[in-house]
């Protein structure tokens, strides 16, 4: 366990001190999304032992840690009281950290069924641009006072500030969880597990890879196995570390050097019609793919299909790894940076070059 | 003009009404602007009767090109504007401004489409939630945030208050069930935030639209994910000797990993006052009830089921039902759904608290409040989202009364500081409007404030839309303040009082 440590004083005092000398930062977890993103230069500003979990009741399904805990530390805390954190937060390599994931805003293969990072959370303290810490949101399910800080900071990616500290939302752990694998394409697999899961099947993971389907069922023991003898296939003998590996990108798919893609569609899309090895998550709706189709093709593409495109890992170090906005939009976000970094500080192009 | 319910600082607009209704006129039919007193007199107030307000004028454009020149000429005049939606808000979030236009979206009233395949809706903002789910249901789907006033809000007005429901812990408040609007910008801008894919590049904007409360743009076109109907659904109703009991029992089934559908407390005055209206059969000695609806699928609710009678039993429930048929259900339910129209029969005027606590505190809180009650000499009826935490209390006046509505909303103030004492917050769904923004003060701290402020700039640069909801100046938390102070020290002692 890491030490239940509160550096947030030093914190700060490290952000005023920037804004004073007019420093750019750049804003550290765990490292293990150090490949996420345009290259920031700027002075680090680490949340390494800034640690612990603060507050956590498992019958009020809220737990509050600081932003440098492990990721690993609270899986294993709530874990033990039959908890979850349900948007599956990836790991990586195994550094990741709660700030972090919430930071990067990335969910794990059952977003589709269980939410994602920005439904999870409740709450955070955030440091912003005037060296303000200040908390916003709250440790209770239903709270609608004041702007959705904590919701619009998920997935910024550090430009609005530093997440010195989280309050998620966790669930009970499924009493019973399979996995079954079987012969489709993707386009008849997305269609029947829409079907299952219409029908009232605990789907909680579908994914689709050279013509195999990937399918994880998570319920009571008795659903489970219902809807198991309902759908057949082979069932996966471990499970667990399958999706495990999907989540954190261990699988052999993964193992290459070349530019990986992250392709996120609305449902039933269709055929992307591109070349390239490629994987569906989400039932469908999350595509990782290796192509050599140019760039801007492929983002052409994915926003006539209504989704967008992502250069995930492996992309040079200028390159556009996040979808272009719409102008209006791209004014907005950009009047947002400006309203919670007015100095423009917090890991400065890491999402787009001008925020 | 006579005194308002907004404060001076609110009313410093310098309005041209002249060239205001000369470019209005030109760009809206003329039954679409409403001048005179008797047409704006039913805009006046929202669902909080208690605070009303006449606009200058109510606009009721059809198109968004007319939203989009409204917002236009009140930005260029710079005119005020509040959007409104069924106006059933309960926080005054609708109320008008007395400077400005009340830009009805009253004719934005269409479902554009309902998909099944994708599981989705695109509707207009006044467009009325059960609507949404009438529609959907052919599908065998169905629109998951149930507000009790579903029958007539507007999703536009539900997004503006990331509104609830009895549905919220399970599937979530309408922030979870959105996947993009469409809102026109003060600066006339036609944008969409969000998408149909499970997530969008950039900030999620559209988190920061929900919930907003008209303060940063007007909604014009709402996509909401549609959920297959559970295929199975079982209500169970509970008595109990305690308050203290059920709200254990809550706490006992979370921890047994299972998530109701919805799960309701009442306690014994609001359960007489719903029986005496609706005869649902109501225990009406019972000290507190819960109402628990599983959902799901047939194995799933049947294993929980077994569990939840089992623990309602446990933590003393001393009367357990469980509805036999549809007919029944919808009795067990339909004295929750009517607990505010049943309180308002016992008493001239009631008024509805709503704040969230950690489930934990339930029992402190509650006797809190009993002692609030006997101080201000109000009534208080209870309803709760008990799986959430969120509080209803309904305090019982008469506003015929001279002094009992202050009295009353004093004793309001006082609940939802309560609330941010044990943790929580001053508002669960309803919003903070003009009702609740001196409570802010209490919630949040002066950096988080600021911080609101020039979140608001970055959308509406001049402070247009809604001004004096939502979030207080911190002049007016130095003036709360200077009423307001804890453990000796003045919430915000760096700022200048008058």
């Amino acid at each position: 366990m890491s030490d239940n440590q509160d550096r947030s004083t030093e914190l700060v005092e490290q952000v005023r001190a920037a804004l004073a000398a007019g420093t750019r930062l750049a804003i550290q977890g765990g490292g293990s999304k150090s490949f996420y993103g345009r290259a920031v230069e700027g002075e680090p500003v680490t949340l390494q032992g800034h640690t612990g979990i603060v507050n956590y009741e498992p019958t009020e399904l809220v737990l509050t840690a600081r932003a440098g805990t492990p990721l690993r530390e609270v899986e294993s805390v709530l874990t033990d009281e039959g908890q979850m954190m349900p948007f599956d937060p990836p790991d990586f390599d195994g550094n990741a950290t709660v700030g972090g994931a919430f930071a990067a805003g990335l969910s794990g293969p059952a977003r589709p069924w269980h939410g994602s990072a920005r439904d999870l959370i409740l709450g955070m303290r955030l440091i912003n641009g005037r060296g303000e810490h200040n908390r916003y949101g709250g440790e209770v399910m239903k709270n609608v006072a004041g702007y959705d800080v904590s919701r619009v900071v998920t997935g910024s990616l550090g430009t609005l500030g530093v997440i010195t500290e989280i309050s998620m939302k966790v669930l009970p752990r499924p009493e019973a969880e399979c996995t079954l694998v079987l012969e489709q394409d993707p386009t008849a697999a997305t269609l029947a597990v829409e079907n299952w899961f219409r029908e009232g099947m605990p789907v909680t993971g579908a994914a689709m890879h050279e013509g195999r389907l990937h399918l994880r069922l998570a319920g009571s023991a008795s659903a489970v196995r219902v809807a198991r003898e309902r759908i057949g296939g082979e069932k996966l003998s471990d499970g667990s570390a399958w999706w495990q590996g999907l989540r954190d990108q261990t699988l052999p798919f993964f193992a290459s050097d070349l530019p990986l893609w992250r392709i996120s569609l609305p449902p039933s899309a269709g055929n992307l019609d591109l070349d390239g090895d490629r994987l569906f998550d989400w039932n469908g709706q999350l595509r990782w793919l290796y192509t050599a189709t140019p760039a801007a093709e492929l983002r052409e593409r994915a926003s006539s299909l209504g989704g967008h495109a992502t250069l995930f890992r492996g992309g040079a170090p200028d390159a556009a790894v996040f979808h272009p906005l719409t102008p209006g939009v791209h004014t907005l976000n950009q009047r947002l940076k400006q309203a919670f970094d007015p100095d423009g500080i917090f890991n400065r192009g890491r999402m787009y070059a001008d925020i | 003009m006579a005194a308002s319910v907004y404060r001076s600082e609110d009313l410093t607009f310098t309005v041209d009404v002249e060239a205001l209704l000369q470019r209005l006129g030109n760009a809206l039919e003329p039954d679409s602007l409403l001048v005179d007193e008797e047409s704006k007199r039913p805009f006046e107030c929202d669902g909080l009767s208690a605070y009303r307000e006449l606009p200058l004028v109510v606009a009721l454009p059809e198109t968004v090109e007319q939203v989009q020149t409204v917002l236009t000429i009140c930005r260029d005049l710079g005119v005020p504007v509040v959007a409104r939606g069924a106006g059933t808000s309960l926080s005054a979030g609708a109320l008008p401004h007395p400077q400005g236009v009340l830009l009805s979206m009253a004719k934005f009233n269409r479902i554009v489409e309902v998909d099944n395949a994708r599981r989705i809706a695109r509707v207009q903002p006044g467009v009325r939630n059960l609507a949404i789910s009438e529609a959907a249901a052919p599908h065998g789907l169905y629109y998951a945030p149930d507000p009790s006033s579903q029958i007539t809000c507007s999703i536009g007005g539900n997004v503006a208050e990331n509104a609830g429901g009895v549905h919220c812990l399970k599937y979530g408040l309408t922030v979870h069930n959105v996947l993009s609007v469409t809102i026109v910008t003060m600066d006339g801008d036609v944008v969409t935030l969000g998408s149909e894919a499970l997530d969008s590049p950039g900030y999620d904007l559209l988190a920061g639209v929900t919930g907003s409360e008209g303060m940063l743009g007007v909604l014009v076109e709402i996509t909401v994910k549609l959920l297959p109907q559970p295929p199975v659904k079982e209500v169970l109703l509970a008595a109990f000797p305690t308050v203290d009991s059920a709200g254990h029992a809550v706490a006992g089934i979370i921890a047994e990993g299972i998530i109701p559908g919805g799960l309701e407390m009442m306690d014994n005055p609001a359960i007489r006052a719903a029986e005496d209206f609706v005869h649902a059969d109501y225990p009406v000695n019972a000290a507190a009830i819960l109402i628990c609806e599983l959902d799901g699928n047939t194995e799933e609710v049947g294993d929980q089921l077994n569990k939840v009678r089992g623990l309602l039993e446990q933590y003393g429930a001393n009367d357990i039902r469980v509805a036999a048929n549809a007919d029944e259900k919808a009795r067990f339910w339909a004295g929750r759904k009517a607990a505010f129209p049943a309180v308002g029969r016992i008493s001239p005027d009631y008024y509805c608290i709503d704040g969230t606590i950690p489930r934990k505190r339930l029992a402190e809180v509650l006797r809190r409040m009993e002692e609030l009650s006997e101080e201000y000499k109000l009534r208080i009826a209870n309803v709760f989202h008990a799986g959430d935490g969120n509080l209803h209390p309904l305090v019982l006046y008469d506003g015929n009364v001279p002094g009992e509505f202050d009295r009353t909303e004093q004793l309001g103030g006082k609940i939802l500081e309560l609330c941010v004492e044990v943790g929580g917050t001053v508002t669960g769904e309803h919003g903070v409007g003009m009702e609740k923004i001196n409570q802010m003060c209490v919630q949040f701290e002066k950096g988080a404030l600021e911080q609101f402020h020039a979140m608001k700039a970055a959308f509406d640069p001049a402070g247009l839309l809604n001004p004096g909801k939502a979030v207080p100046t911190l002049h007016r938390c130095a003036e709360f303040g200077a009423m307001h102070v804890h453990g000796g020290k003045l919430p915000h002692p760096d700022i200048p009082r008058f």
